[in-house]
């Protein structure tokens, strides 16, 4: 019996390892198919690299670049969690950024103030969209990944409605800027790194990720969380309100989420573009989580890879001449592996087998009668 | 090796182990053509272990295989099944929505053309059904059919593979008394028929009852093998344990005092809406232990469920001394002092990705001490889930385990041990002893008789008519969502039991 405690490290272990073999994978087939199409895959890399931490300018951006992952992955951790999956990460950030938007530009308040008041409402904006989602869910029985993607849509339009009636600065296809005090960008930081657009947001995702850690792990609500995504009859049984539970995974989902969209328009654009469809980092999201495996530590690590992937795609392009969707394919592939980790172990255990007599125990072997 | 019997399967020597848990420890073992061989042996043993290795779900490190006289590896499961070898396993692997024959054909369809060719396939089932009288209808969907016929259909899938070996992994867990006696009639007939079966179990009624051989492993290791009419239940026990087991249970005459359940007239429905417990009555006093006898299905789910606030009641009215139950939620009833050991532990029992520690306060993890300010308090839920695993004597490396990695017996001490520290007024036991072994299942019955004799008010729901008969103080029958029948142990007999749980008999009711 002592050994099976042994036996759970080693599973842990396992999908960690996992991970890192799906990356070096994502890159090795990223290199193979640049080399069959003509690129040179160590130009390209290298280029990449140069893109991430070439300078301070670069490095500052790929920095802006992860903040966002790093809070939409949790958006997305939050609910998986619970047993959800918040494909509406999208719609709320949106709704986010129209909520900080509007404080932003129409209210007046003092410097800082005036931000945090706005990063507040958007934050609020966004985790009650999230909320809808849940309601939609525990009162209605609707499957919360349609209503996620018909709310994506929704909340796209209803931004918008907003920017068009209320504050389109005229041929520009954007709305007028939010005003100055509003800003939660970091201005001495941002000097210091050539103009990079760093902001409050970096700190706040660590402290997020922090956060999420402990909330998940330490407290009644994070273990009602848990019991709910993990077995919902036995939190029934336990006395936990399951409904409430999903309710409120949502809203701290959407908050996420909600958040991002703050970020973007007062740390980073200081306006909202009228677009004709949503930015993907709610969809980056799930990918990040997915390969975080929904901690906080692994989070924070796979937003920091995707999104200096993603930024140091354009130095891909720049300098091998190799088109950023490379890049895209890259992460897909690593995504694909750590989703289906029995494709690697099933090539795993065929390598062990040659090589030695008997195969070791994998993840599915358990110890039972 | 015994020439005068003609042997079908052969294990020589065979070793798994996982990481350094060596599950199987040098095992052999042989199955004779035409016998029912019975694999005995506590939860965790090694049985599903050494037959997932038979069957080549799992690779042994050591040892050979042979099947008819040929050495085999098995990697895979489609070696074993190509020899001949087919598996039953304890949970179902059907598609619900579709047929009896779509079922069976999954993987190996015949096809006319780009059709597929279901008319035949039928007709050779229903051939094969008739044969071993397994009374199959073909174009019947799965889920329209009983656990039982269910079960039928995994024999006939492996039938129609032509399978002469069978290998049943706890066949008859989530049967009914009815359908157990019919499977170990299919078994007799398949065995006439010249196919040969080995049967994972840890009842040892059925073995007496169905088996030919016996061979006991304990902690991986073959004790011994026996011929089952030469030897006794009791014997069998031992020699599993590898102790002295009683396989009664003592206990003293109930005291019973003032009333502390009382369910009048209730009405309630399943998930689909049907009336299951229809103007249900009865009492449970303090310092007894009710058994509610019953075939599964008469409105046991429903009755538990009500009293613990999981399902809601039309009508009539549940008290617990003199606070109200009536329609209240489970956080509630819980909190007001009823404990409630599920019949399903996995589904409802245990979250079995959490760790023991924090299974062990599934129910009162909200409240001081284990929640302060809404922090969890992690070392004192630590110290007190060591002191469980102590007192009832959960097996486990460490308190910080999955459950999910625990066996049946010591996940179920987890719930035991959760439900009885809440000191309950009222404990409800809900099949408490399903699936486990004969040692743990002594230990359950021990804490609900501590508890009665602490004053509690004890509510036993069992199928199993032994542990009614051994356990409970008086006994109600329920019928169709009613209770039929009152009696004591001392005043019936499993034969009468059994008309009254039919619904053939009526008794008692001096008090309604």
């Amino acid at each position: 019996m002592s050994k099976m405690k042994g036996l759970v490290t080693r599973l842990r272990q396992e999908s960690v390892w996992i991970s890192l073999l799906s990356i070096v994978i994502g890159l090795i087939i990223g290199a193979i198919v640049m080399l069959v199409s003509g690129y040179d895959p160590l130009l390209a890399y290298q280029s990449l690299v140069e893109k991430i931490v070439g300078n301070s300018y670069d490095f500052g951006e790929t920095l802006r670049a992860v903040v966002p992952l790093i809070m939409t992955g949790l958006a997305v951790a939050v609910a998986f969690r619970a047993g959800l999956f918040n494909i509406g990460v999208e719609g709320q950030i949106v709704m986010g950024s129209i909520g900080a938007l509007l404080v932003g530009h129409f209210v007046s308040l003092p410097p800082v103030i005036h931000g945090i008041v706005a990063m507040i409402v958007g934050t609020l904006v966004g985790g009650l969209w999230g909320m809808l989602v849940a309601w939609l869910k525990t009162s209605r029985g609707i499957n919360e990944v349609i209503s996620c993607i018909m709310l994506n849509w929704c909340a796209l339009y209803i931004s918008h409605i907003v920017i068009r009636t209320l504050m389109e600065e005229s041929g520009t296809g954007r709305s007028k800027l939010i005003q100055e005090s509003a800003s939660i960008q970091l201005d001495s930081l941002s000097a210091w790194m050539d103009g990079a657009r760093i902001h409050w947001g970096f700190a706040i995702a660590i402290i997020a990720v922090i956060g999420y850690s402990f909330f998940m792990n330490k407290t009644k609500w994070g273990y009602e969380i848990r019991a709910v995504g993990s077995n919902r009859h036995a939190a029934h049984y336990a006395g936990m309100k399951v409904n409430s539970t999903v309710l409120r995974a949502f809203f701290i989902s959407g908050m996420l989420g909600g958040m991002v969209g703050t970020f973007e328009v007062l740390g980073v654009f200081k306006y909202v573009a009228i677009a004709p469809a949503t930015s993907g980092l709610g969809f980056d999201g799930i990918a990040v989580a997915l390969l975080g495996m929904n901690t906080a530590i692994g989070i924070f690590f796979s937003a920091i890879l995707f999104g200096a992937l993603m930024y140091g795609a354009q130095g891909m392009s720049f300098g091998a001449d190799v088109p950023g969707e490379v890049v895209r394919m890259i992460i897909s592939i690593i995504i694909f592996f750590t989703a289906a980790p029995g494709l690697l172990r099933m090539f795993f255990k065929l390598r062990t087998r040659k090589g030695r007599k008997g195969a070791n125990a994998n993840g599915n072997d358990s110890v039972s009668s | 090796m015994a020439e005068q019997h003609d042997i079908v399967l052969q294990l020589k020597g065979l070793t798994k182990r996982f990481g350094e848990f060596v599950a199987n420890d040098h095992i052999d073992l042989e199955l004779r053509k035409g016998e029912v061989l019975a694999l005995l042996g506590e939860n965790g043993a090694g049985k599903s272990t050494l037959m997932n290795m038979v069957f080549g779900l799992y690779q042994p490190e050591e040892g050979e295989i042979w099947v008819k006289g040929q050495q085999l590896t098995m990697d895979t499961p489609s070696v074993a099944i190509e020899h001949g070898i087919g598996m039953v396993h304890q949970h179902f692997k059907l598609v619900p929505p579709f047929t009896v024959t779509e079922n069976i054909i999954l993987g190996m369809e015949t096809k006319k053309g780009l059709r597929l060719d279901k008319k035949s396939a039928a007709a050779r089932i229903q051939e094969l059904s008739d044969m071993y009288k397994l009374n199959l209808k073909p174009h019947a969907r799965i889920d329209s059919i009983s656990v039982g016929m269910q079960q039928r259909v995994e024999i006939m899938k492996i039938l129609y593979r032509g399978a002469d070996i069978l290998i049943f992994d706890e066949p008859t867990a989530v049967l009914t008394p009815q359908e157990i006696s019919e499977l170990l009639g299919i078994f007799r007939k398949l065995t006439k028929e010249g196919k040969s079966i080995i049967v994972i179990t840890h009842k040892l009624k059925e073995i007496m009852e169905a088996a030919d051989r016996c061979t006991v492993i304990r902690r991986g290791k073959v004790i011994d093998t026996l011929i089952v009419k030469d030897t006794t239940p009791q014997q069998l026990a031992e020699r599993m344990v590898g102790h002295n087991v009683k396989l009664t249970v003592d206990k003293e005459d109930a005291k019973p005092a003032e009333t502390m359940l009382h369910v009048q007239d209730i009405w309630a429905k399943d998930d689909s809406g049907h009336d299951m417990l229809k103007g249900l009555s009865f009492e449970v006093k303090a310092g007894e232990i009710v058994g509610i006898a019953g075939v599964d299905g008469n409105g046991q789910t429903e009755l538990v469920e009500a009293i613990s606030g999981m399902r809601p009641t039309q009508k009539g009215k549940i008290q617990l001394g003199s606070d109200e139950l009536t329609n209240r939620n489970p956080r509630d009833v819980s909190e007001i002092g009823v404990g409630h050991i599920p019949q399903d532990r996995h589904k409802h029992g245990l979250v079995l990705d959490f760790t023991i520690e924090e299974n062990s306060v599934l129910k009162s993890y909200f409240k001081s001490p284990w929640t302060k300010n809404g922090i969890i308090q992690s070392d004192i839920i630590k110290e007190e889930t060591e002191r469980y695993v102590k007192d009832y004597d959960i097996r486990t490396p460490g308190t910080g385990v999955l459950a999910r990695s625990l066996s049946g017996g010591n996940q179920q001490k987890i719930i035991i041990a959760r439900e009885i520290e809440r000191k309950p007024r009222l404990l409800i036991a809900a099949q408490p002893t399903r699936g486990l072994d004969v040692g743990a299942i002594s230990f359950v019955h021990k804490q609900l008789i501590a508890e009665r004799d602490a004053g509690k008010g004890v509510l036993l729901v069992s199928f199993e008519l032994e542990e009614i008969m051994n356990v409970a103080d008086r006994i109600l029958v329920i019928f169709n969502g009613q209770i039929v029948g009152e009696t004591t142990p001392k005043q019936t007999n499993e034969q009468e039991l059994g008309l009254m749980m039919a619904g053939k008999l009526e008794r008692g009711f001096a008090h309604v």
